[in-house]
């Protein structure tokens, strides 16, 4: 895919945070009506990220009224208007499917510990 | 088109994707058009039909057999290692030695593509030509790729010429029809098709104006 990144990197998005499964990230979509554009923040759980480059794509996974909801978007989609970070979490796996058959507290993502990185 | 001539010869560099106006995924196939150059152009008077001819990319001055050199001089060009003849009515309107590149199309027009397809080796009839195969089960065994008869018995009492069976299949010369241009770069000279185009990356690719329209 080398020969193309000329034709990639006018798509490619640069202002997308570093995130990693097990992070709880908002994504901020921007939603069309007819004319009128709004902003809808979307909170979960980042399960994974898939594919690399231009099309690498990643999954949140949030609980909605006690109902699973995941959404999956490409990484340098403009529909995003900005990805937050909220927390970073503490993970062994790459892809977190093991979550959703899991309920309530076994649910959660342990919070990363910063401190082990600075000592 | 924005242009008469509307023919131009490229090499396939691969397909990516591009997010068009309303935010939804474009796959398209990157071709570098051009820059072609016009070897000859046939006119009713002298050849008996109306064409330009193009030529694309580079070569080595040795390997240019010596009639192909002394075309390539008449035209007073330097020798190119491929050339096309595209059909138009106005080929009145270019001259010889006259550079196309991909400027000649337009952003959002058709196109057709012509390419050499990948060549997929000795392939079975499902692949080659699309028979459904044989059923998985009902007592079936090996024969679940097969293309079952080929024919009736005493009469005729031999295969009929044509019939479609088991061989070498791609590699051959194919035309996708009405590609939408999604994006035009006159500067690195490369053309964004949406979709496919015949034939592997690095390949040679004909790109014309659609003959057939939508």
């Amino acid at each position: 895919m080398r020969k193309l990144d000329s034709v990639d990197a006018a798509s490619e998005r640069t202002d997308i945070p570093d995130f990693r499964p097990g992070d709880t990230v908002k994504v901020h979509v921007k939603v069309i009506e007819g004319n009128r554009s709004r902003i809808q923040v979307f909170q979960g759980v980042v399960l994974g990220r898939q594919g690399d480059g231009i099309r690498e794509t990643f999954t949140v996974r949030k609980i909605s009224f006690g109902t699973g909801v995941e959404r999956i978007f490409p990484v340098h989609s403009p529909i995003i208007e900005k990805i937050e970070l909220v927390s970073r979490g503490d993970v062994r796996r790459a892809k977190l499917y093991y979550l959703r058959d899991r309920k309530g507290k076994a649910a959660k993502v342990r919070e990363k510990r910063e401190t082990s990185a600075s000592v | 088109m924005s242009s008469a001539i509307d023919g131009l010869l490229g090499t396939k560099l691969g397909m990516t994707q591009v997010w068009d106006e309303e935010n939804r995924v474009v796959p398209v196939t990157v071709v570098k058009l051009g820059p072609c150059v016009v070897t000859q152009v046939r006119t009713p008077e002298s050849d008996g039909y109306s064409a330009i001819q193009l030529g694309y990319g580079q070569i080595d001055p040795r390997k240019v057999t010596k009639p192909m050199a002394g075309h390539f001089e008449k035209a007073g060009v330097t020798p190119r290692r491929h050339i096309v003849e595209i059909r138009t009515d106005e080929a009145s309107e270019v001259e010889v030695g006259q550079e196309l590149d991909v400027s000649v199309f337009e952003e959002g027009g058709l196109v057709d593509v012509t390419g050499r397809s990948k060549g997929k080796g000795f392939t079975g009839v499902m692949k080659r030509h699309g028979f459904s195969g044989v059923g998985a089960s009902h007592g079936q065994k090996r024969n679940h790729r097969k293309p079952g008869a080929i024919g009736a018995c005493a009469t005729p009492a031999r295969v009929f010429k044509g019939l479609r069976m088991a061989g070498r299949s791609g590699g051959e010369r194919q035309t996708t029809l009405n590609l939408k241009v999604q994006q035009i770069d006159p500067e690195a000279g490369i053309m964004l098709i949406r979709g496919a185009v015949p034939g592997p990356a690095g390949a040679v690719v004909l790109v014309r104006s659609a003959k057939k329209g939508a």
